[in-house]
């Protein structure tokens, strides 16, 4: 099976990267998934969470994480994912996560609300 | 013990109490470059394929940008210069300054208005001394900087490079910053961020990727929308990065500064204690020759008595 290679780094850290067959992600206009051999793109990220069926020698699996804003670009089947902030689904604090949304709800602060959900449906591997 | 000696024990006591201080500030700064290279190692998979795609973007397609555009007639233009927060680091922060006046000067010889953002206290109160303007400035976070301060700094040079230059907006921006060569080499230099310079980053890109042609890209939603998301990461992603090098340096010169400390600490302490030898063995030596004039002081007395 062809397989594209993924990196997914944040502004301060590579986050993963690895092999995979599909990558779905959410851009501006609506969600994308990319497999081996799509056409170059470059694309706008949404913040929401991002799937990649992984390939790679463990065997299949999928890896989800969290992408708050950022670019999706794919060329030579290499795609990055470029985010400033990105976190993958087992890094996520849920319990955490659960008090920064009830916070931000009581507060309604918008931003601090889609982070804090993006993150929970990450973990709950909802797309 | 004679008055010059006890000086001179006080002075080597001082002097050793002084060299451990700055052995243990040599130490901490060597422990923290290591940790401030790593953060720029960290940082730079996102800053290589953000220039990347930036290059495909600006490259790839016919889009006229405000920030990849060049404009006639620039009159205004942005310097930001980044020094620390503390001393006892050499000539770091001087260097940076002396850096940021020269350019500061050849953009005002151009017939550019220059206005001046500064990070790290030493800069700020430079400044403050000459009664200079500052347009904006940040302090506190010059040692271990995070993305959230370089998107801090971002915010209001990228909303002055967007705003039209009548409306108190900018026609360029320029970083000046310490780039971290190696542990003995750190030099302060100037870039200029915005307008980009396409030619510089694709033979950047070109380089980095052997001769490679960049593929022709579908933009989603589309090119113009994809650059304006793309140009403010990339701007801030290019100050992360200065903020990064500059802390990194800020530690070898503050490192190398104590070392020379230290050294010239040793060195004090060496001639203190010869200088102490000597004025112990001219007291005795006094001693002696009192002790042998007074005995025989007392013989010639005795025998005149007789």
């Amino acid at each position: 099976m062809a397989e594209l290679h993924v990196e997914l780094v944040a502004a301060d850290r590579q986050v993963w990267s690895g092999e995979a067959g599909l990558v779905v992600a959410r851009t501006s206009s609506g969600d994308i998934g990319v497999m081996p051999g799509h056409q170059p793109l470059l694309g706008v990220l949404e913040s929401g969470p991002v799937t990649i069926r992984t390939t790679g020698e463990d065997g299949d699996g999928t890896v989800v994480a969290a992408v708050h804003g950022g670019f999706i670009s794919f060329a030579d089947n290499k795609l990055s994912l470029l985010a400033e902030i990105a976190e993958l689904s087992d890094e996520i604090d849920v319990q955490r996560a659960e008090r920064a949304l009830e916070r931000a709800k009581s507060e309604a602060d918008a931003a601090a609300e889609r982070r804090a959900d993006v993150r929970l449906r990450a973990v709950a591997g909802v797309h | 013990m004679g008055a010059k000696l006890r000086v001179y024990k006080r002075r080597i006591r001082s002097v050793t109490a002084t060299k451990k201080i700055t052995k243990a500030m040599e130490m901490i700064a060597a422990s923290r470059i290591v940790k401030a290279q790593r953060q720029v190692a960290a940082s730079t998979p996102y800053a290589s394929e953000l220039t990347r795609a930036v290059t495909a973007v600006a490259t790839g397609s016919n889009t006229k940008h405000a920030l990849t555009t060049e404009v006639d007639q620039p009159t205004r233009a942005a310097v930001l210069l980044i020094t620390s927060d503390r001393g006892l680091a050499g000539g770091y922060s001087s260097n940076a300054i002396k850096a940021a006046e020269q350019l500061t000067g050849r953009l005002k010889a151009e017939g550019k208005e220059v206005d001046t953002y500064i990070v790290g206290r030493k800069g700020v109160s430079y400044y403050g001394f000459r009664e200079r303007k500052v347009t904006e400035s940040w302090t506190g976070f010059t040692d271990s900087p995070t993305y959230a301060d370089a998107k801090a700094v971002a915010g209001p040079l990228i909303a002055a490079v967007q705003q039209d230059t009548a409306e108190g907006g900018v026609d360029e921006l320029h970083i000046v910053y310490t780039e971290f060569v190696s542990m003995m080499t750190q030099t302060p230099v100037d870039n200029r961020l915005l307008p980009l310079s396409l030619e510089k980053t694709a033979e950047e890109a070109q380089e980095s990727s052997k001769g490679e042609i960049l593929p022709l890209f579908d933009f989603e939603p589309s090119a113009e929308d994809v650059l304006d998301a793309l140009l403010p990461r990339y701007v801030e992603s290019r100050i992360y990065n200065a903020l990064l090098q500059a802390a990194a340096s800020k530690h070898a010169a503050t490192r190398r500064a104590m070392k020379s400390a230290t050294d010239n600490a040793e060195e004090l302490i060496k001639s203190l204690s010869r200088l102490a030898n000597a004025a112990r063995q001219a007291e005795i030596t006094q001693e002696i020759s009192e002790i042998v004039g007074g005995a025989s002081a007392l013989a010639d007395a005795t025998a005149g008595s007789d």
